[in-house]
């Protein structure tokens, strides 16, 4: 069936950070293009972004780029790309001034300068000691980012199509992409999007965990729809768990509450960090953290009833810099967790936070894969940026603010590509006939199903499978049985069935197509940790506790087709620095 | 828990209803929002918007007992049953708890709401000291929720012409920024019967602001600023 057609010289796929700051490229360029969001712009996760951007302004003291990229390295446990990560630090300063003009209001020193706090994993000078990095707006950053991202979207008069929910890639046979199957939430429409280049910032696909800080949409679209039309994803056995998520709850506590001074206790009320990172403790790196609390908890030394959680103390910061610079951290620990942390420590547990692997690019935000012997060739016509792409910046372990500094950076570096690929490449390429064939399958599909599966069951029974067999440590039994089920749990998603069968607003509908995704990422994930044996950044292995360097200094590549697997080196040669060889971590 | 939850599907339904619901909680259901998706568990018709479940997004706002909030961060402990929920008023419903808020964000538009300043931006950031900063408090966190707009009378009366409580809180944010250079040009786009005079401080928009924001002050401070700059 031939679908209704759109044509527009971009399409891009998402309008969170990365989206937005790429929009604004291609809008202020003047070229045509549709920003497609499931969601209204501002109501995209960058949203609930709390504690900073990473930039070495050196507001606060001594900083450089330099020193921010060693950290980066060191933080991704040596799996991060060194000319990716150069790029990212030496354009962070840029970024954030820039964002800074749009009017981003973010908080302010005496001098009048932005001001910056300390995070986890951000040192100055190698590693001596904690430095003042993260740019913020108290703790309601990514909030103030998104709302000035859009509102100079609405200034450049950018075309977005909101609560567009894309569906499928469009490949034709030579592989270029050529735009998007996109449904209309409202009327239940579907449209092809036929675009010269296709840009996907989707974001994380967090809700594969039953206990995450993600939104209810961070559903991996972007992965799925790449991994459907035959894209590896890169790295998926890395995912972040942030140390301080309430407990039960799965919001968030930034840690920009222990950059501003707090920090954890186990229920002796010992200062526990101080054994496992002695001159980073509470601001060690965050797969360290987690652990160390698992370990805490996983010995006995838990606090509650349960002896299931860490306090997280900051009563002694006062109300003033509560008030100050933490004041939704006080909001949200009075709603979620019951507690006023003028007075009391917030309960907090080791909660799924970030992905760390993505849609594979290079430092420009173009899509690469393997062929004709060359791991990195470029796909033409496909960019990826933010969350949802693996550049790779955050290697097995991301630094806490280098996600905002990533959706910036790399929003515009791949805009940029996008304005020059346009230009090389006039001219709209023929779609395939068959284009829109796929997605009206998988509609049909899931509207002529009878007796098949509750989606609400299928997705609850892939949260469990994900946070038993695949959380913070991991075992090689559980990982061997968490395959087979998750595959079980990815046949009975094909015989998922919904009531409603509704054109308006079918949320049912899209929920279906949401979890679709998120079994692709939930497969990829547990197939790729299953097969690295080695531990590394937040993959941490029961049988092979440490890095192995000789055999596993490589990214994973998953591929749908058959669940194959296949692997790239790391790219340990900077843009201009010398290299950081690998080095035992410590804190 | 009971719930009473107004239902309208335009593709087969003549008329909006009420439809009752009695559902069994799990304890780690604590917001009206899990309580949602505990009913969408078992009748996926139940249409609504979400995505956050922690008070930033904006997506959930809706009519709880008579009153404007946010589904993901009302606890159940303080609503009285049965909780009976409807779509934000004074906005067409396009489904069940969905309304269409092309209205809303076509007035948050209308201000023109980005920082205007035609200077070269300097090579680093444009200073600000901490007081004009702090001037910005209370003005920026708006989640475009749209729980004011829809609680103000004025606001359900001239949708089309008054800006309404969001969008002239945004309109003062800009004005209150010591970096926007369109204080002038902002007052006389407001300097109208309608768009900014249809306010008669009934303050319903402070009260139900899920972020604890107040527009009525904001839009006492513009209209302080229009008497100053007349005399
Ligand atoms: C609670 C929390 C706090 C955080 N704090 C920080 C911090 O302080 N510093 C930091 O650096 N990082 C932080 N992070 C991480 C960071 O916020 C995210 O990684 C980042 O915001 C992701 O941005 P994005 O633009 O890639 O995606 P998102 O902001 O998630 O946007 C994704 C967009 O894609 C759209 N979309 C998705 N699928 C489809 C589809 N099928 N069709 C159409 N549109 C689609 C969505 O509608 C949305 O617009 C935090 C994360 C969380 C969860
Ligand atoms: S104070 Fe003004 S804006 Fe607020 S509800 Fe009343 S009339 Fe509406
Ligand atoms: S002012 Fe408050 S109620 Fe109004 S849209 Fe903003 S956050 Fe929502
Ligand atoms: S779901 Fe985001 S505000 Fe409620």
């Amino acid at each position: 069936m031939a679908l209704p057609t759109r044509k527009f010289d971009a399409v891009i796929v998402g309008a969170g950070g990365a989206g937005m700051r790429a929009s604004l490229q291609l809008a202020e360029a003047g070229l045509k293009v549709a920003v497609l969001s499931k969601v209204f712009p501002t109501r995209s996760h960058t949203v609930a972004a709390q504690g900073g951007i990473g930039a070495a302004l050196g507001n606060m003291g001594e900083d450089s780029w330099l020193w921010h990229m060693y950290d980066t390295i060191k933080g991704s446990d040596y799996l991060g790309d060194q000319d990716a990560i150069e790029f990212l630090c030496r354009m962070a300063p840029q970024a954030v001034i820039e964002l800074e003009h749009f009017g981003m209001p973010f908080d302010r020193n005496e001098d009048g300068t932005v001001y910056q706090r300390p995070f986890g994993g951000h040192s100055q000078n190698f590693g001596e000691r904690p430095v003042q990095r993260s740019c913020c707006a108290a703790d309601r950053t990514g909030h103030a980012m998104l709302h000035t991202l859009y509102q100079r979207n609405v200034r450049a008069n950018t075309l977005f199509f909101v609560e567009w929910m894309a569906l499928d890639l469009i490949r034709d046979a030579s592989g270029q992409v050529l735009g998007v199957t996109a449904m209309e939430m409202e009327t239940g429409e579907v449209w092809i999007f036929h675009a010269r280049a296709t840009l996907f910032a989707t974001g994380g696909a967090g809700r594969i965990y039953s206990a995450s800080t993600n939104a209810f949409i961070n559903t991996g679209d972007g992965l799925g729809m790449a991994a459907r039309a035959g894209i590896p994803l890169e790295d998926m056995e890395f995912w972040q768990f942030h140390p301080t998520g309430v407990a039960g709850a799965g919001v968030l506590i930034t840690e920009g509450v222990r950059g501003e001074g707090g920090y954890l206790l186990n229920k002796d009320g010992e200062r526990f960090m101080e054994r496992y990172a002695p001159t980073m403790k509470d601001l060690a790196s965050r797969d360290v953290v987690s652990r160390a609390m698992a370990t805490e908890i996983k010995e006995g030394r838990g606090a509650g009833k349960e002896a299931d959680h860490i306090l997280l103390k900051l009563d002694h910061l006062g109300l003033d810099v509560i008030e100050k610079r933490l004041p939704g951290i006080r909001e949200i620990a009075k709603k979620f967790a019951n507690v006023d942390p003028v007075k009391d420590p917030i309960p907090v547990v080791p909660t799924c936070h970030y992905q760390m692997g993505g849609v594979p690019t290079n430092y420009h935000g173009e899509v690469v894969a393997p062929a004709n012997g060359n791991p990195n060739t470029v796909v033409p016509g496909f960019y990826a940026a933010g969350e949802c792409a693996c550049a790779s910046v955050h290697g097995a372990n991301r630094l806490g603010t280098n996600s905002l500094t990533d959706l910036l950076v790399f929003g515009r570096a791949s805009g940029e590509s996008v304005i020059r690929f346009l230009k090389e490449n006039p001219g709209h390429k023929d779609l395939p006939v068959d284009a829109g064939d796929y997605s009206m399958q998988r509609i049909a599909r899931l509207d002529g199903q009878t007796g098949g599966e509750s989606v609400f069951e299928v997705g609850a029974e892939m949260r469990r499978t994900m946070q038993a067999h695949c959380g913070v440590f991991r075992f090689p039994d559980m990982l061997q049985s968490g395959v087979q089920k998750i595959k079980a749990v990815a046949e009975r998603a094909k015989r998922t069935e919904i009531k409603d069968k509704s054109k308006t607003f079918n949320t049912a509908r899209v929920e279906a197509l949401e979890l679709d995704n998120l079994i692709e990422v939930a497969v990829a994930t547990l197939v790729s940790a299953d097969a690295r044996q080695e531990s590394r950044g937040a993959h941490d292995r029961a049988d092979f506790a440490k890095r192995d360097d000789v055999n596993w200094l490589k990214h994973t590549l998953w591929y749908r087709d058959g669940s194959r697997l296949d692997y790239k080196p790391v790219n340990l040669k900077p843009m201009t620095a010398q290299t950081f060889e690998p080095k035992v971590r410590s804190y | 828990m009971k719930f009473r939850i107004y239902r309208y599907d335009p593709d087969k339904d003549a008329q909006p209803y009420m439809k009752d619901y009695d559902i069994a909680l799990e304890p780690t259901d604590r917001m009206l929002l899990d309580a949602l998706v505990r009913i969408k568990s078992v009748d996926d018709s139940l249409s609504l918007r979400r995505s956050c479940r922690e008070g930033v997004c904006g997506s959930d706002a809706m009519n709880i007992n008579g009153r404007n909030g946010l589904a993901c961060i009302t606890r159940l402990a303080d609503l009285k049953e049965p909780v009976e929920l409807r779509p934000l008023p004074g906005l067409p419903v396009i489904r069940d708890l969905i309304v269409d808020m092309s209205q809303f964000f076509k007035q948050y538009h209308s201000i023109k709401p980005y920082l205007r300043n035609n200077e070269v931006p300097p090579d680093k950031e444009r200073l600000q000291s901490q007081a004009e900063r702090e001037e910005l408090d209370g003005l920026y966190e708006c989640i475009l929720c749209a729980c004011c707009s829809t609680s103000c009378p004025s606001f359900w009366w001239n949708p089309d012409k008054f800006v309404g409580p969001a969008g002239l809180l945004a309109a003062y944010r800009f004005i209150a920024d010591t970096r926007d250079q369109a204080t002038s040009e902002r007052l006389d786009d407001l300097e109208d019967p309608y768009r900014l005079f249809r306010c008669h401080s009934i303050m319903n928009c402070v009260d139900v602001c899920p972020k604890g924001l107040n527009p009525t002050r904001a839009i006492g401070k513009i209209k302080d600023l229009m008497v100053r700059r007349m005399t």
